[in-house]
Order: structure tokens, then C-alpha cells, then sequence
């Protein structure tokens, strides 16, 4: 897992719609990178869905939240509508787990990033992270707010 | 500004849904939208003790589901709010307004005091109130099941 306190790897996706999205983009606001398995959980618990009830208060704090998976934007395209959330998915393809990778989040055996939080700040730096224990454990949305207190 | 930090559930109040006596039991926080939710109620409402629901809806998976909470609410009223809820998950295919207004008929409570009270801010305020708390204590998925007595989480298989 990346360290706090490191900058954080600057990548270049394409999201849901196929536009490029650019870590640098966000420079000068507060970024959340939600690492997750994969697109189209099985049950009713979709962390992404949670998110998206309280993203008002989140963006009362200043944070920008975005999702990220090996998934194609084709793939998120279809997670985002299912979902019912506009927050923006990021296809980490190709090569596949390369930005999970570099975050520490990636497990090699699997093929998929764990759930994984990266707060990074307004200059790029890693100011806050939160593993999972598992992939099938869930971070609540309150881990989020803890890290933004 | 909203706090939505971490911080364990409050304890069974006076104004929490509570089906059934007794101390020990669970505390549910649920989705009236959500099919697993629904597959589980009837094993939930079949265990002894005491039983209190809490409103989970999660409005971007389950887009009815803000409307069903304040259905059960406002059922709640009129002292219907476990037949309410249990109507509602019983036929999951039929939760547009007419159906609603059926329900209303059926169970033979008040539809104008009904239709008022689902729609008031108060309702609003006590379904998200229930909400924030499932939030802060960590609930990322429904149903969330806590033991009543010590407010602890409770894994499905558990109960």
C-alpha cells in the first residue's frame, strides 16, 4: 500500500464515457480514489451506491470521489447506470491494474485491486489510506468522513 | 454540518420501530427497495424477541425506496408500520401509488391523513435520521443486523 505522506503516481484513464481523466486534473482539490474489485456485485451491497447517498456531505467537505476497477468503460458505463450513481468510474484496462498497482491496492493472485481508499491532496501528496481487509469487506462510509474530520 | 464520522448506533428509543417484547433482539437497519432485504424479513419477523427496524434506503440502487420508507412511516402513524413494511415486502412487484393507496384500504387507516403525513418534512428528517446513524456506524449493505442489547454488529449467519 502506498505510503502517507508520498506523491501520489500520476495516471492518465479513460472513465465511463471514454474521456481521459488525469490524476493532475484534480491538482488544488482533494481527491478521494476508491479502489474496488470489480463492477456488478451479487447482493445489495454495493459500496459505490452507499457513497453516492451521502456524496452531498462529502463535497461539503471539498473532496471530488472517484471509483476505479480493471473494468472497461464499457463495463462501468453499465455498473454506473445499474447503480443509478454519476459518480465517475475509471478503467484501469490496459495495461490491466497498472494505476492499482502503483498504489499498492492490486492483488496479483486474483487479478483485481482490493478495496482500497487514497485520500490525496491538493498538491498531489497521499494524505490519508484505507485497506480492506479483505476484498469482501466493505469500508462504510464513514471510514471516508473519519479521514475527512 | 452534517457529522457522519464513525460512531457506534444509538440505543432503542422510545420513538424506534420495535416489533414484538422483551430485551434481547435485533436491530435492522434495511431497504424497503432491496430484494435481499425482502428475503430475509419473513425469517427475521419469524425469530423470537424483539425486532426494531431502522430505515436504509438506498436511493440511487433502489429508486422507490425513499417513497416505500415514507409509506411505512406515515403507516406508522396510524399504528401500521410492521403491516406496512410487511406488505410491502411480501409483494415487491406491486409499490407504485395506487398500490400504495390500496394497502391503506386494505389494512383501514386514514388515506387523506396518509397521503399528508408521507409527504411532511417530518418524515423525511425521521427516515434520514435512522439513515445517518446506519452510516456512521459502518452499515454498507442491507440488511444490517445488530444485537439490541450491545449495539454490536451481527453477522447474517448468526442470527
Amino acid at each position: 500500500m502506498i505510503a502517507v505522506g508520498e506523491q501520489a503516481p500520476d495516471f492518465t484513464l479513460r472513465d465511463q464515457d471514454g474521456e481521459k481523466v488525469s490524476l493532475s486534473d484534480f491538482r488544488g482539490r482533494k481527491l478521494m480514489l476508491v479502489f474496488y474489485p470489480g463492477d456488478f456485485s451479487p447482493v445489495c451491497s454495493d459500496q459505490l451506491s452507499i457513497y453516492q447517498e451521502v456524496r452531498p456531505e462529502i463535497a461539503e467537505k471539498g473532496v471530488e470521489l472517484v471509483g476505479i476497477s480493471v473494468d472497461s468503460s464499457f463495463a462501468h458505463k453499465a455498473f454506473q447506470e445499474k447503480l443509478g450513481i454519476d459518480t465517475v468510474l475509471l478503467s484501469d484496462f490496459e495495461p490491466k491494474g497498472e494505476v492499482a498497482r502503483a498504489y499498492g491496492s492490486y492483488i496479483d493472485k486474483v487479478g483485481i485491486a482490493n478495496r482500497t481508499l487514497v485520500l490525496v491532496d491538493e498538491d498531489g501528496v497521499v494524505a490519508w489510506t484505507y485497506e480492506s481487509p479483505n476484498p469482501g469487506e466493505f469500508p462504510g462510509a464513514n471510514v471516508i468522513f473519519d479521514a475527512l474530520a | 454540518m452534517t457529522d457522519l464520522s464513525s460512531a457506534p448506533i444509538p440505543p432503542v428509543g422510545p420513538d424506534d420501530h420495535v416489533a414484538d417484547g422483551g430485551e434481547e433482539g435485533l436491530i435492522v437497519y434495511a431497504d424497503l427497495g432491496c430484494p435481499h432485504c425482502a428475503g430475509e424479513w419473513g425469517r427475521l419477523r419469524e425469530r423470537p424477541g424483539r425486532l426494531v427496524f431502522r430505515h436504509f434506503p438506498v436511493a440511487s440502487k433502489h429508486p422507490r425506496s425513499p417513497a416505500l420508507h415514507a409509506a411505512a412511516e406515515a403507516a406508522g402513524n396510524q399504528g401500521a408500520f410492521f403491516a406496512m413494511v410487511d406488505s410491502l415486502y411480501a409483494d415487491r412487484g406491486r409499490v407504485d401509488d395506487p398500490h400504495l393507496w390500496q394497502r391503506v384500504e386494505r389494512l383501514g387507516f386514514d388515506l387523506e391523513r396518509f397521503e399528508a403525513d408521507r409527504r411532511a418534512a417530518a418524515t423525511q428528517t425521521r427516515i434520514r435520521r435512522d439513515f445517518e446513524s446506519g452510516i456512521r456506524a459502518g452499515v454498507a449493505g442491507t440488511p444490517a443486523l445488530f444485537d439490541a442489547c450491545t449495539l454490536q454488529s451481527v453477522r447474517e449467519r448468526e442470527f
